[in-house]
């Protein structure tokens, strides 16, 4: 067992754990094309949740802020992306590739900027008077949740909204001979651009180093010399703007979204990040990975529980590894 | 002029009053040592003075300086380095970004590298090694280094020798010896042997008061003195 577990280790360890849930579907679903279909939407999806969640998690990593509020971001980058997109629909459906693109690309900065300003709002008139609380934070960030919910339902009516798609974003490609929604190759390659972008800031930057080590140790890194409550308010907004932009992605993903959309996925985010471990990004893309799989697998496996899904995987995980698969080092 | 002095400092930890009356002055070079029995305020006098917990009323003025209430990175700026009781390490770093975490232009000076090197050989050999992997006293070494890889006049150190290898208190004690020929150490200590054979003045805190103050040498052959202040049948 020890050995296996080292072996385990050499190979990637808890990053297997998607690859293992990929093939155990793989022998459950049995028809190859329906699994790789199902597959490249639950990474699809996987990626989206990252996007939302990795703000929270290092939010929470670095201050010990617990924000029930962050999927607010969602919501609005999700309808100022909607919006934006509406406006444009004459780009979106033109055949020039380059309209398109600057359709969606416009959309896409709405959303962050609308996410870094409404993420400085957030952090100096709600977050700033409860640092230290933790009962406070909740019932705060949790009533700002609501305040967020009508705000949108006053600007954009109560009535789903559908998000036009450019024109090259729709259809599908065949992947060997099975067909896949552009889409999501989008949403899939956008995120792992993100990724990788947020990787190399964390692990490459001196300012990716002093988040690290604030995650670890926030009085220590004040100790060094460092004014770790400047750094959070950075870090705060770029992670409201990398919510607002996954909402956007998902805006664009689901063509209709609803004011409640905040609400609902405030549960999914959560669960991401404890599956993950708080506090540590690639924690947060592994959590987000594992939701999106499981639920698209679950979803065509045994629809019924495609609901529970969700909240099964976090039972499983938390009961084998209580700090989620990779948490920072506290 | 004393290079740090603490007057009538008072600290209180959420409803619990556990710093009542510290007072003392500590000299410029060498090393300064506080001793006190388990739960004396040893600690809270330490993070007190570097704004981790805020003093009220009284004062600590470095260099002349009021630097009560001032944020703890300002305190730090100002040339006051902390090496913590748990040493404070960054175990999810390599010793390499511990290090260079604790410079302020995040680069290294040549010579004050190679004088960490020198003093703590070990480090140079896990250079790569992520920290929480070192042995307790390499992380102690550290802790050591990262607070003098920049300059820093006043270097407060909690109870570094606990749980280590007499062997690597010894490589500790020439270490520090080195150290304090070119800043000041508080160093706090329950290692009476190890703190005798560095402090030159020292002071002892009792209940969150500090109930004597003399040189080291005066301590040392005052055996009664030192039965009263330190043992553990108080
Ligand atoms: N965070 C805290 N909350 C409440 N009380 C505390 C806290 N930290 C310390 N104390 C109390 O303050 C008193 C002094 O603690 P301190 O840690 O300063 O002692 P010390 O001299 O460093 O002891 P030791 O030798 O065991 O390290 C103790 O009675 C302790 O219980
Ligand atoms: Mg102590």
């Amino acid at each position: 067992m020890e050995q296996l577990n080292k072996t385990l280790e050499r190979f990637g360890g808890v990053n297997l754990l998607p690859v293992a849930v990929a093939l155990v579907a793989f022998v459950l679903i049995g028809a190859p094309s329906s699994w790789v279909t199902l597959t490249v939407a639950g990474l699809a999806m996987g990626m989206m949740i990252f996007l939302m969640a990795s703000g929270l998690s290092l939010v929470f990593g670095l201050m010990d802020v617990l924000n029930f509020g962050h999927s607010a971001f969602v919501s609005f980058g999700a309808f100022v992306a909607a919006s934006v997109l509406g406006w444009l629909a004459g780009w979106l459906g033109s055949d020039s590739v380059f309209l398109n693109a600057a359709a969606i690309l416009l959309a896409f900065t709405a959303a962050i900027l609308f996410g870094l300003i409404a993420g400085w709002f957030f952090e100096t008139v709600v977050i700033k008077p409860v640092y230290n609380d933790h009962l406070r934070q909740i019932l705060i960030t949790m009533g700002a949740l609501i305040v967020s919910e009508q705000i949108i339902l006053a600007v954009w009516g109560g009535t789903p909204m559908s998000v036009p798609r450019p024109q090259f974003l729709e259809g599908s490609v065949l992947i060997g001979d099975v067909a896949n929604e552009v889409y999501r190759l989008f949403a899939f390659v956008l995120g792992l651009i993100v990724y990788l972008a947020l990787y190399v800031t964390l692990n490459r930057t001196r300012i990716g180093l002093l988040v690290r080590a604030g995650v670890e140790n926030r009085e220590m890194v004040e100790a060094l010399g460092f004014r770790i409550d400047r750094l959070f308010i950075g870090v705060f907004m770029a992670g409201s703007a990398l919510a607002a932009m996954g909402g956007a992605m998902w805006a664009g993903y689901e063509t209709l979204i609803t004011p409640a959309l905040g609400a609902e996925m405030m549960i999914v985010v959560f669960i991401v990040v404890i599956i993950g471990g708080l506090g540590s990004v690639e924690g947060t893309l592994l959590g987000a990975i594992m939701v999106g799989l499981v639920a698209n697998y679950v979803g065509f496996l045994a629809p019924k529980l495609a609901l529970a899904s969700n909240m099964l995987l976090m039972m499983a995980i938390l009961l084998w590894r209580p700090n989620g698969l990779r948490p920072a080092v506290k | 002029m004393s290079l740090l002095s603490l007057k009538t400092m008072q600290t209180q930890i959420g409803q619990y009053a556990v710093l009542h009356d510290v007072t003392m002055d500590v000299p410029q070079g060498g090393v300064f040592v506080l001793l006190g029995r388990n739960g004396a305020g040893k600690t809270t006098t330490l993070r007190s003075i570097m704004g981790l917990w805020k003093p009220s009323p009284g004062s600590v003025t470095f260099r002349g300086q009021d630097i009560t209430g001032l944020h703890t990175a300002d305190i730090a700026r100002l040339g006051i380095a902390f090496v913590p009781e748990n040493m404070g390490i960054f175990g999810g770093l390599t010793v390499e970004e511990n290090l260079i975490l604790a410079t302020a232009k995040g680069t290294f000076d040549p010579d004050r590298l190679q004088r960490v090197y020198r003093l703590f050989p070990a480090l140079e050999t896990f250079w790569t090694k992520q920290a929480w992997s070192l042995s307790g006293g390499q992380k102690q070494m550290l802790s050591v280094a990262r607070a003098i890889i920049e300059p820093r006049e006043l270097i407060l150190i909690d109870e570094p020798t606990k749980g280590l290898a007499p062997s690597i208190i010894d490589a500790m004690a020439e270490a520090f010896r080195e150290i304090a020929e070119h800043a000041t150490i508080l160093l706090v200590e329950q290692n009476f042997e190890f703190a005798k054979s560095l402090g030159r003045d020292m002071a002892v805190i009792d209940d969150g008061r500090i109930v004597h103050r003399g040189t080291m040498a005066d301590f040392v052959v005052d055996k009664a003195l030192q039965d009263r202040l330190l043992s553990l049948s108080a």
